[in-house]
């Protein structure tokens, strides 16, 4: 009855910035019960939070699948949207391709990518332009 | 259970078992149980929205009678900021402070007094560059024991300074032993408080091993009795000024006070807990990182929307304002270059681990996945009708093994169609009952 992982699945609706968060919040509500270092559950927290903005921001939205064992936490988010032309220039500090109309909404700042890296243990980022971008967030759990 | 002092209770006469505060509470630490609501303690933050809310005016906050002042024998009282905005037709701070003396209280200090010290002590702090930023206000017991509960990450921003009551005991009980001679044990600091989490304060403090505070008589309990005694002043009074705050401890009673004492533009002032919990939920994913202070206050308004105050918290905000306005900016700051050591805290203030399941994280990650298993077979309308605040609750509940699956009417009533289904469908009729063969 009781598994020794959880698997977890969030639609994230695209062009809604009200709803945008609600995927990272609600697993740092989780990893929070499972008594996970805080430490740990806050560099989840932000690099979840940072893809799924991305997502809402460059791709009209897309899917978080996360799944939790005793070992680490992995947060794949899969999009359809116009795809990343250049990673290496997309994860430099403030490298931006957002609207005008979304930094004035204070998002785009080009810090999305570089902070995923920075707080997340492995990140893996697959894109095709015109197809979409699958990007892998991987945090160990350091109990 | 948890060894944790409360002043928020519960009157079982008086509770009918409705869901009211279950659902309100910001922390899911009511569930109702056998009828009556139950507070699980440990999760319990004293912020008193559960007295707010209660229909029945079945949730009490414990706080001691005026009778109690009696057993010491010289009395100093600290009103705070929110109490000079609950009366009508008060000029200026003279009247109150001559109506606690005519109650029987030998000394006022008035916290916002103290307040102005904790104000310099704060810039002086973020001037030097020591604390992280954004710098959270330490004053509001209730967000304090949240972050413990629920923001652990955070507590490293919480500013490592004694709520302004703290700081007025302090100051209070030294001034009176040398006033008097007493001994500091006969002298009664009582402080008249506005919500149940400074009384809880008292008891349980923070950021230090003892309260210097000896009572806390709520804000309600004085009011009538207040009132009478500034009827009776009113004429008295030779027009001196012996009020010991300015504009810049008095603004400590409303949301945004503290903050813009600091000096900073880079502030943020947030009322309200679930205005809070919103704005914790964001610096903790590192999304304020460019502000820095931050007020934080469980009550609407700040600790005028206190739930043991009396006047409506957006009028007594107006008629401080207007108070304010004769004062001073500030009249008691720091002397000398160091923040004296009274001011700090010297007890570290330690995460409470309330939210997690069980001590094991690998016990915790099964009993998750069971919690996922039951809440996908419960209904999701979060009805309350089992005592818990919403379905996953429930399951949280049922798999802590403090509730049962039975406790939801639905469920319940589909297993009672069941059995009925299966009854009507057994073929009782077709039996031979004679034992014939």
């Amino acid at each position: 009855m009781s598994a020794n992982y959880l698997h977890y699945h969030y639609v994230v609706p695209g062009d809604d910035f009200t709803q945008a968060g609600m995927a990272s919040g609600a697993v740092k509500q989780i990893l929070k019960q499972l008594g996970i270092n805080p430490q740990t559950v806050r560099k989840m927290s932000i690099s979840l939070y940072e893809g799924e903005i991305n997502m809402v921001i460059h791709a009209g939205g897309g899917e978080i699948d996360v799944d939790i064992d005793n070992e680490k936490i992995v947060a794949v988010l899969t999009d359809h949207g116009p795809g990343i032309e250049s990673i290496e220039l997309a994860m430099q500090d403030g490298w931006s391709t957002a609207t005008e109309q979304v930094r004035g909404l204070g998002f785009g700042a080009g810090m999305g990518l570089p902070n995923m890296k920075k707080y997340s243990d492995e990140l893996l980022i697959e894109s095709k332009v015109g197809v979409g971008t699958t990007v892998t967030i991987t945090v160990n759990i350091d109990n | 259970m948890s060894g944790y002092y409360h002043s928020v209770t519960l009157d079982k006469n008086a509770c009918r078992g409705c869901i009211t505060c279950v659902k309100r509470c910001p922390t899911e630490a009511i569930r109702v149980r056998n009828g009556k609501a139950q507070i699980i303690g440990e999760r319990c933050i004293d912020c008193g929205e559960c007295i707010r809310v209660c229909p029945h005016h079945a949730k009490l906050a414990v706080t001691d009678p005026l009778s109690a002042i009696e057993q010491f024998k010289y009395k100093v009282v600290l009103p705070p900021p929110s109490l000079f905005g609950q009366y009508k037709r008060q000029e200026d701070l003279e009247l109150i402070r001559a109506a606690l003396c005519e109650m029987g209280f030998d000394a006022v200090y008035e916290v916002a007094a103290a307040a102005e010290l904790v104000s310099d002590a704060t810039r002086r702090l973020m001037e030097e560059g020591k604390l992280n930023k954004p710098v959270i206000s330490s004053a509001c017991p209730a967000v304090i024991r949240l972050i413990r509960i629920r923001f652990p990450n955070l507590l490293e921003n919480v500013l490592p300074l004694l709520a302004p009551m703290e700081v007025a005991a302090k100051i209070a009980r030294a001034q009176a032993v040398e006033e008097t001679g007493l001994k500091p044990e006969e002298i009664g600091i009582v402080f008249i408080t506005p919500c149940p989490a400074k009384a809880t304060a008292i008891k349980s403090p923070m950021g230090t091993e003892k309260s210097n505070v000896d009572l806390a008589i709520s804000v309600s309990d004085i009011y009538p009795l207040l009132l009478s005694a500034m009827n009776k002043c009113s004429n008295e009074g030779d027009g001196h000024d012996t009020a010991q705050s300015g504009r810049t401890g008095l603004s400590w009673g409303n949301s945004g006070g503290e903050a813009a004492a600091t000096f900073t533009v880079r502030y943020l002032a947030a009322d309200g807990i679930e205005n809070v919990i919103k704005v914790l939920e964001e610096m903790e994913d590192d999304r304020l990182s460019d502000q820095d202070f931050v007020e934080l206050n469980a009550c609407p308004a700040g600790c005028v929307g206190g739930v043991l105050n009396i006047e409506n918290p957006y009028v007594a905000v107006t008629r401080m304002k207007h108070l304010r306005s004769y004062r001073p900016v500030a009249c008691n700051n720091i002397e000398g270059d160091k923040i004296p050591s009274e001011l700090m805290w010297d007890a570290e203030v330690k995460p409470i681990t309330a939210l997690r399941l069980d001590p094991s994280p690998k016990k915790s990650l099964k009993m998750m996945s069971k919690i996922e298993e039951i809440e996908s077979r419960l209904y999701g309308l979060d009805c309350g009708s089992c005592g818990a605040p919403s379905c996953r609750a429930l399951a949280e509940d049922i798999v802590k093994g403090h509730s049962t699956e039975d406790a939801c009417i639905y469920l319940l009533k589909d297993k009672v169609d069941a059995v009925r289904s299966s009854m009507l469908s057994l073929k009782i009729d077709s039996r031979d009952k004679s034992g014939e063969k």
